[in-house]
């Protein structure tokens, strides 16, 4: 074993929200060029768990330690854990890369504008050599043509993919999905998803929430099973598709491969 | 004709004047207006509390009771008389007119720009936050352009309603375009006339508002059209 700094090592995180208790206790560990799959039935935590890694959500316990750098917690006067440089988080955020179920572009910006934005404002690079990435961030996900176009001219799948290329243009060492493919209608998935597995071919280092279980299987280096805010099993896509041990995980795997969006 | 030689003049020295009043207030009232709608949108209950008491009162009484209680009733105080400041505002009617039509449009603009804001999608603000932005930046490049165009329409009702709101001044004795004509009024008993001519005046101003305010719509709206 090489002593290589892990890209995200995630341990412990809890989360509740009231007296609900949504994580207890997950942790993950993904190396560089890692694909790491999540999968799990809905209410299992694994979006949470997904949006705890880059401070989406405040996590009430756990460290979480990306490129080697731990993000310090404080508790404030209600005990309620948060960050505690503003600064840190800022700056850890702009190096790892999120991609939204609603893919959330901003309404009011082309395409082109969307992607340069953070590029422009967050990394100070010069707007002009933005431009010339993002044109190419465009060519790479399908969207030369659509440079001008605002959101809400294009389709789900073109949305996605324009999200996909400015969480790009960030260069992220870190590439999270929350359910990429979930607000898209059938027909257009596979074109998104074509764009992301080109991602994990070419070495990024990505987590992924899906319920895409065939591509999953395909793309992923580690899968690991949530329920209810646990681990119940995890491991390489051959063992965790063939060889679960977890009957919980073998009763999931059998309804998604009946239900829609199965291969 | 020789009414409207007499009075025309006197009516467009007026105009500049109503536009000099709604001008500033429009513009001071925005950024009054602003940061009561940050307040009441802040989570800060004091800071919501203080934004909301005042839109109630200033939205919950007439124009002319404030203009009056600001220029008259404020007028009669002896610390606002010995403060050199509030006596240059509250001692000259035109300002006075500018600091209460500001104050009022502030209310209703907090209003407005409140929905704004709270219509701005939160997957927007949450892919700000995700890509690094702080606060300011997010609020500066996405959450205020976008509140604004949600609010653009209402608010340029509002600026209509404060060019109009401003012939109120008339009634400290400043002669903007409503004082000129009354002042008319009571020289030549042309009533109809000389309103006319104010009316006509306000509202090819207005109408020229409306054009602008339709065109700044039409180009920050593009992201809306199919």
């Amino acid at each position: 074993m090489s002593v290589e700094i892990p890209a995200v090592c995630v341990e412990g995180i809890e989360k509740s929200f009231g007296s609900l208790s949504v994580l207890k206790g997950l942790g993950l560990t993904a190396h560089s060029g890692d694909v790491v799959t999540l999968i799990g039935s809905s209410g299992s935590g694994k979006s949470t768990f997904l949006r705890c890694i880059n401070l989406l959500e405040q996590p009430d316990g756990g460290t979480i330690t990306i490129n080697g750098e731990l993000v310090r917690t404080r508790q404030d006067r209600n005990g309620k854990w948060q960050p505690a440089d503003r600064r840190q988080v800022e700056r850890i955020r702009s190096k790892v890369g999120m991609v939204f179920q609603n893919f959330n572009l901003w309404p009011h910006m082309t395409v082109l504008q969307n992607i340069v934005e953070a590029p422009v404002h967050v990394l100070k690079i010069p707007r002009q050599q933005a431009e010339e990435e993002a044109h190419a961030l465009l060519r790479k996900v399908g969207l030369a043509d659509k440079p001008g176009h605002y959101p809400s001219q294009l389709s789900g799948g073109q949305q996605q993919r324009a999200a996909i290329a400015r969480t790009l243009a960030m260069k992220p060492r870190l590439l999270l999905f929350d359910e990429p493919t979930s607000a898209l209608d059938p027909e257009l998935v596979g074109e998104v998803l074509r764009v992301i597995r080109q991602l994990a071919e070419e070495g990024n280092t990505m987590i992924i929430v899906t319920h895409e279980m065939q591509f999953a299987r395909e793309v992923s280096s580690e899968i690991m099973f949530l329920h209810q805010g646990r681990v119940e099993e995890k491991g390489a896509p051959e063992i965790i598709f063939k060889e679960a041990k977890s009957a919980r995980l073998r009763q999931f795997l059998a309804r998604a491969a009946g239900g829609p969006g199965a291969d | 004709m020789e009414l409207i030689q007499l009075s025309m003049p006197l009516l467009l020295s007026g105009l500049l004047l109503t536009l000099k009043i709604s001008i500033f207030a429009v513009v001071i009232g925005f950024f009054i207006g602003l940061g009561l709608a940050i307040a009441r949108i802040s989570g800060s209950f004091m800071l919501a509390a203080f934004s909301q008491g005042y839109s109630s009162v200033f939205r919950g009484t007439p124009l002319m009771v404030q203009l009056f209680l600001f220029y008259y009733g404020l007028g009669q105080l002896s610390f606002i008389r010995d403060s050199a400041l509030a006596w240059w505002v509250i001692g000259d009617g035109v300002r006075c007119a500018i600091l209460v039509l500001a104050l009022n449009s502030a209310a209703y603009t907090s209003e407005i720009l409140r929905g704004g804001f709270m219509s701005v999608p939160k997957g927007a603000l949450e892919a700000a936050r995700a890509c690094g932005m702080s606060k300011w930046l997010q609020f500066r490049r996405i959450e205020f352009p976008i509140a604004m165009r949600q609010a653009l329409p209402a608010y340029g009702n509002e600026v209509i309603l404060t060019l109009k709101g401003s012939s109120l001044a008339s009634t400290i004795a400043v002669l903007e375009i409503t004082g000129h004509a009354k002042r008319l009024m009571s020289q030549t008993f042309a009533v109809i006339e000389v309103f006319a001519m104010a009316g006509a005046i306000y509202l090819f101003i207005n109408v020229v508002m409306i054009v602008l305010l339709r065109l700044t719509e039409r180009s920050l709206m593009r992201h809306m059209a199919a």
